[in-house]
This record gives structure tokens, sequence and C-alpha cells, in this order.
């Protein structure tokens, strides 16, 4: 002990305590940022997969991407960002891209099924990263009071509490998720597409993914209890609704009760 | 029943009802009030029948706000949800939110009345406004009616009072978040802002008592002086008598129409149900505040597309539309220690200090202008009155500007257009579309006074196309019977008043300035045409149509 005291004043003191600290912050991000593939790779590719989805990448993404997904200035570098990020990506047919914007729209599946975890594959290849979902999350029977509560404090304020979707600045906007699939809503939470952040594992846990996809499902087979939801915009639409329809049978009514007379 | 009634012979009715009746109406007087009541004349015309449903929806909303009162718990207390809604299932939340999930899936009827008091309390501020929109845009706020005016804008103020404390009852997010916006514009003002805040809130936002507070507003309070201002509102109308449109026969010392009994009020009665009925429809087949959706009130969480109903809208976009810089320039400031936050009190206050501030004094103002110290019973309409009804359409813009403000985020998804540009354009148009408004308004206003005047010196176009001996082909025109040539030529249009010396010969400067105002108010204007100039035009088209030949002023 003594002998660490009196080396305190070494010169090179401070670069050892600076190389300790880096680790420690560095390894504790490895640590932090690894959580989401504490899971990965559980979904098995052939190599065939690979190979094929290697050919439709070059063929159809590399172009903004790059070869080897190591990014242009189009497009970022996909070397890590997992299999789920492209099942989500091409699945909901925001990727390949219709043009640019300020953010991607969903459009018309561009790959089937088969091409789509081919391209999972290769980009899951590449680097690890968040892997597609295991069905035994996505079996909508979590807790969907829980789900409710972690989906009002992380997703209403852009989504809306009733998931109708809502604006963000600049053009982007968050989309309504009624008909969007589990695995997709699961996929978005891992990887955050778009201009959506991540949620990864430490901050909502696998469990509380699940719980939120049964919630969000639970309320679209729910439907609306109190009669037509007019949107689930809130009163903005219930403003318009009585405006519009309310009052204008209301004057239909007083024209009709006073056409005879005058 | 009066003639037989005389101080010698006792009138004695001849069956036990008309005993019995007799026995009350002597002592209530009964017969009198309704003999006065039921012969009181009342116009027809579809635009007087707002106030009507404004009443009809307080009647509605005292109606089943009772009902919700037997179910509903104002107590801010923790509990965990254990009804029907399974999504919220032991979920923790206030008592009150608890209360109003249960009335809405576990109380028999409960959610169809909570849905029938919503959509009656936005009906009643949309045929309030409505109403106030007619009675403005006609002039029926001038003399004798200016202080009725002035209970009808309190009565807009208690509306939304009530309106504003019914939505923060539930507790649900949206209703939370309406609140602390309500607690930021509060703790804004100078000085006092936050004692306020903390007296209102009873320690800091949200606290434990806000809830209570707001429900003995709610459903004593405000609904007692609305009560009272209804009363007070009616009174003046059965004093006044009712204004009516124009026409022939109708002038200020009458009213032409139907008396109340016993048609009339059959009518109106029968008008409540209609009333009743749509708003039960909607309840029915429309849902609206579904507070499930919303989940409990908890500080944190905000939603997306949350916005106060819309009767508060156009506070709640006058605050979206404030930038809180603007290049270097910012709107906070720090004075002896304490945040001056201009960019939340500026929004918040000053665009409905506003339209309060006109909607209250613009009786005083127009009459300071007009210097009109008559008593009108006859209505204006619109067009005949062009600047008052291009300031009303100015104000009105300047509204509906920050009225859509409040749904700018909607209005980006739906349209598919960025949030940010849809800010920029509304706050452009919060400067300048009121006075597009009041340019175009004017000018459609006097357009279609120069086409009244054309038409009631031409009669109208029929279409028929008739080709002189000479080879000319003119239309020819038919005139108007006396009721529409009436309704054409009967008003008035005021000259500009020039300055006037007061008593002791001197012109002041405000008079410089009243007269000022009045050449602004009515020197565009457009003379109904007299008598004289209706004669000599018929009398111009008789001659054309029945000579035709060999005149060069046929054509016009």
């Amino acid at each position: 002990m003594k002998a660490l005291s009196q080396k305190r004043r070494h010169p090179l003191a401070a670069i050892a305590l600076l190389l300790m600290g880096l680790l420690l912050t560095g390894g504790l991000y490895a640590v932090a940022t690894t959580v989401n593939q504490a899971k990965a790779e559980t979904t098995t590719y052939s190599a065939s997969d690979t190979e094929e989805g290697k050919k439709l990448f070059e063929a159809n993404c590399a172009t903004c991407h790059g070869m080897g997904a190591s990014g242009t200035k189009d497009g970022p570098s996909l070397v890590g960002v997992g299999a789920a990020a492209v099942d989500f990506q091409v699945g909901t047919g925001r990727m390949p891209m219709q043009m640019n914007g300020p953010q991607a729209q969903k459009k018309p599946l561009q790959f089937n099924e088969d091409q789509t975890h081919q391209l999972s594959a290769y980009v899951a290849s590449l680097g690890a990263g968040p892997a597609i979902p295991e069905e035994h999350l996505l079996d909508e029977k979590g807790d969907a009071a829980e789900g409710g509560e972690l989906f009002r404090v992380n997703c209403a304020m852009c989504h809306n509490a009733a998931a109708a979707g809502g604006a963000l600045t600049r053009g982007k906007f968050a989309p309504a998720l009624a008909d969007v699939s589990g695995k997709h809503i699961y996929e978005a939470m891992a990887t955050g597409p778009q201009n959506m952040p991540v949620f990864n594992d430490a901050n909502i846990s696998p469990e509380g993914k699940r719980n939120i996809v049964t919630f969000l499902k639970k309320i679209e087979a729910n439907g609306s209890p109190g009669g037509a939801d007019l949107g689930s915009l809130g009163p903005v639409s219930e403003g318009l609704f009585v405006w519009v329809a309310g009052l204008g049978v209301i004057i239909a009514f007083t024209i009709w009760l006073t056409s005879r007379s005058s | 029943m009066s003639a037989s009634s005389t101080a010698d012979a006792p009138f004695v009715a001849k069956t036990k009802v008309g005993r019995f009746t007799d026995f009350v109406d002597e002592r209530v007087g009964g017969s009198g009030i309704l003999r006065e009541f039921g012969r009181k004349v009342f116009p027809d015309h579809w635009s007087f029948m707002f106030g009507e449903v404004a009443l009809y929806s307080f009647v509605i909303l005292l109606m089943s706000g009772t009902f919700l009162t037997f179910f509903f718990d104002p107590s801010m207390a923790e509990t965990h949800y254990q009804g029907s809604y399974t999504p919220l299932y032991n979920v923790e939340m206030s008592v009150a939110y608890n209360s109003s999930l249960n009335i809405s899936f576990d109380v028999r009827g409960g959610l169809f009345f909570r849905q029938v008091h919503h959509w009656a309390a936005l009906l009643f501020v949309a045929s309030l406004g409505v109403h106030m929109l007619r009675v403005f845009f006609t002039g029926a706020f001038r003399k004798p009616r200016e202080m009725n005016w002035v209970v009808g804008g309190v009565l807009l103020i208690l509306a939304m009072a009530a309106g504003f404390t019914g939505y923060s009852l539930p507790d649900d997010l949206l209703s939370g978040n309406g609140l602390r916006i309500i607690d930021g514009v509060i703790k804004s003002i100078p000085v006092i802002g936050t004692y306020i805040s903390f007296f209102l809130f009873g320690g800091e936002f949200p606290g434990t008592a806000i809830i209570g507070r707001l429900y003995v507003l709610h459903i004593l309070l405000v609904p007692a002086l609305i009560l009272l201002m209804i009363v007070i509102h009616l009174f003046m109308v059965v004093v006044h008598k009712h204004t009516q449109y124009p026409g022939p026969g109708r002038n200020d010392g009458n009213v032409v129409g139907y008396p109340l009994g016993p048609v009339y009020a059959a009518k109106a009665g029968g008008f409540f149900f209609i009333v009743f009925g749509v708003v039960a429809l909607m309840a029915a087949a429309f849902t609206i505040n579904p507070i499930w959706n919303y989940g409990p009130y908890d500080p944190s969480p905000v939603s997306a597309g949350t916005q106060p109903d819309w009767y508060i809208g156009f506070v709640d976009g006058a605050l979206r539309l404030m930038p809180g810089v603007v290049n270097d320039f910012h709107f906070e400031y720090v004075v002896f220690g304490h945040t001056l936050t201009l960019n939340v009190l500026l929004p918040a206050l000053v665009p409905a200090g506003i339209i309060f501030t006109v909607l209250f004094t613009y009786p005083w103002i127009e009459r300071w202008i007009t210097k009109d110290n008559r008593e009108h019973h006859v209505l204006d309409r619109p067009r005949n009155a062009p600047t008052r009804t291009a300031i009303g359409v100015a104000g009105f813009t300047w509204y509906c500007v920050m009225w859509a403000a409040a749904g700018s985020d909607l209005i980006a998804t739906h349209f598919h257009v960025a949030l940010n540009d849809v800010t920029y354009w509304l706050r452009a148009l919060f400067f300048i579309g009121p006075v597009i408004a009041f340019v175009v308004t004017k000018r459609v206003a006097l357009a279609l006074q120069r086409k009244d005047r054309e038409i009631a010196l031409h009669g109208r176009e029929t279409g028929r196309i008739v080709r002189l001996p000479h080879g000319e082909f003119i239309e020819v025109h038919a005139p108007l019977d006396d009721y529409k040539q009436y309704k054409l030529v009967g008003f008035e249009s005021p000259a500009p008043l020039p300055a006037e010396p007061n008593e002791h010969g001197v012109v002041t400067r405000k008079e410089k300035r009243r007269a000022a105002l009045s050449k602004w108010f009515f020197e565009d204007r457009v003379a109904p045409a007299t008598p004289a100039e209706v004669e000599a035009a018929h009398g111009h088209g008789h001659h054309e149509a029945i000579e035709g030949a060999d005149q060069k002023s046929l054509s016009h």
C-alpha cells in the first residue's frame, strides 16, 4: 500500500488513471449495449440463407447502404443493426425506401417472406445485433395493464395514448399502431427505426415488451366500448363532430320547424 | 273567464277540476301570468333558435349531471382498479378516476349518461357561440339590448368554466395534462401566480385537493351562476321583446310573429325533445372522451394529441403558436430573482383578453361611433352593415386561426404536411388573417348590396332573351313582388357623421377621433334604392319592354 501511495505523484500516474477510467466506462458501456444481444441469434440461418441474402442485398440495397453494408452518404452502415431491424424495415415495406424524405413510409412489400429472411440472415451475419423476437414473446398473453402503464410512460407521447399516432417535427410522425403485427411492434422497440428511440432490453425488458404488445393487441381487439371512436384523436375530432354533425342536424331541424309559418 | 268573475256574483266553476284550478288560480294568479306570457309574440326564424338550443342543452346537462353525481366520487385517494375493464385491471389510480371508470363500465347506463353529458356540454357552448354570432351579425345587441349582450358574454365565460371544471374531474391522463397547462399559465402570472397556484391546488401541483374543489365548482357554484344568468337573460328578453328581421309591416314599434301559446309553446317543447334526441343519438353511437384510453393521471406521461375541449382550444392554440425565441430575442426574463415567462403569459391571457374585452364593449363602441341612441327592434341583414360584419368576420377568423392551431399536430398528420410549416403558416395568419378577412368581407357585403340595389331597380333576371326588331338582344327583367322588394330597399344606410361641436361650441379631440372612425365605418356605402329611383327605373323598364324600338338607352 505504501508503494502505491508513493507512486501517486509518478509522471505516468495520470495516464494510468485515465486508462483505468476509460477501461471501466468502456467495459460498462459494452455490457450495457450488449444487453439486447444476450439472446441474439437464436434463430438459425443456414449458409445458403446468408449467401442468397448477400445477393439480394447487393442487387437491391447496396446502392445506398454500400457493398458489405458499410454505409454511404445516402444510407447508414447496417453492421450490427441485427436481423430484427431488417425484418422490420423490409417486412413492413419501409425498405427499400420509396424516396428520400423526413422518414421512410410504409408501402406494399417488395420482398416475400423467404427473401426477407435471407436478407435478415445476411445482415445478422455482419455483426451481432437484436434478433427477431422469439414466439413466446409475441403470444399476446402478457399483462395488459402492466403493458398499458409502460406504453403511457414510454410511447404515448408520440404514438398517442390510444395508439392512434401523432405528429413529430418537420414532417416526421409516429404512425398509428392498429394493424401492426406484434412482431413488428417488438422489433421497432428493439431497433428504433426512423425517429424512434431504441428501447433495449435494459430499458424495457423482453417481458415488458411482451406486455406492451399484449396491451396494444388487447385494446385493438376490444374496439371502442362507447360507439364509433372518431379516430381516437381526442377532443379535436369530438369538437369537429359536434360542430358539423350535431349542430348541422339541429340547424336542419330549426329550418324545418320554422319553414311553414313564414 | 274574466267576464264572469265580477265582484257581485263570485265565479263558481261547474266541474270538480274547474273548482280545483280556480282555487289554485285565486291564490297564485296563474291565469294572469299565462295570459301575459301566452300572448307574448315571437317572430319565426331558424336563426332565432340557437339560444333555445343552448337552454335545452343546459337542461340536459342538469339532468344527466345529476345522474352522474350519484356515482362519482371526487376523492384523490389512491386505489387499485378492480372493475371490469381488463387493460387497466389492478392499476393504481385515484378514487375519482376509479369511479369514472365504474360509471363507464359497471353502472347500468352510466357510459351512455357520461356521453350524453359530454356531448351536451360541447353542444351547449357551440350553440351559445352560434347564438352570439347571430346576435352580433344582425345587430341585435343595439339599444335596448346592450346589457343582455353582456349577460350573454358572461354566460359564455361561465359555460367555458363549467366545461373546463368538468373536463378535469375524471382525473385521467388527458384532463390532468389540461390542468397542468392551466397550472403553468397561472404560475406565469407575475408576483401572485405562484401563490394562486398553491392556493388553488392546496400545495404543489397536482396535490390531493384539486378534484374535490373543481367538483364543488362544477356541480354547485358554476351551474347556479349559469342558472341565475339565464333567468336574467330571459327576463330581459321578455322586457325587451324579441327582435325581428326586416319585412313589410315590421318596425321598431311592433313584433310580428306568433303568440307563445299554444302553438309556439308546443313547438318549443317539442324542440326540446328534438335536441335531447339528437344528443342521445350522438351519445349512443359516438364515443366521447374515452377515459379508459388515457389511463390514470400521472404527472410524467403526456399523450400525443392532447387537446382541451373545443371551447378552450383557442387558448391552447395561442400557446402553441407562441415562439419561445425569435432570432436572438428571448421572451423569458429573470426579474429580481423571479422568472417572468412572457412566452406563456402573453399567449395565454392576451388573445382571450382582447376577444372578451372587444366582445363586452362592442355595443358601446359602435354606439359611440355612430351616435345612434335609438331603440332597434328590427335587425340588420349582415350585408347592410358592411363594416360591422367585416369586424365580426375578422374577429372570428382570428379566433379560428388560434382554434386551428390547437389541432396543429392533427392537421400535420392528416394532411401530410410538416408540423413546423403548419405553425409558421398559422403564425402568419394570426396577424394577416383578420386583415384579409376584414377587407374581403366588407367587399363581399358591399357587392351583395349593389346586387340587391340592382335587383330592386331593374327586377330579377328571367333568363328570357328577346330579340328586338332592330336586331338587338335583351334579357327581360321581371319586377319583384312587394314583399321581396321591401326586403331589398327597406334598410338604413347611415352616412359618415362629421365631428360636431359640444355644448360649449368646441370640437374636442375625442370627437374628431369619433368622426374619423365614423368615416371609416360608413364611408363605403351603398344607399338603398329610393322610391323615386325605383319608379324611374321601372318606368324605364316598362317603356323598354313595350316599345323597345330605336332607343339608344336600351342597352344596359
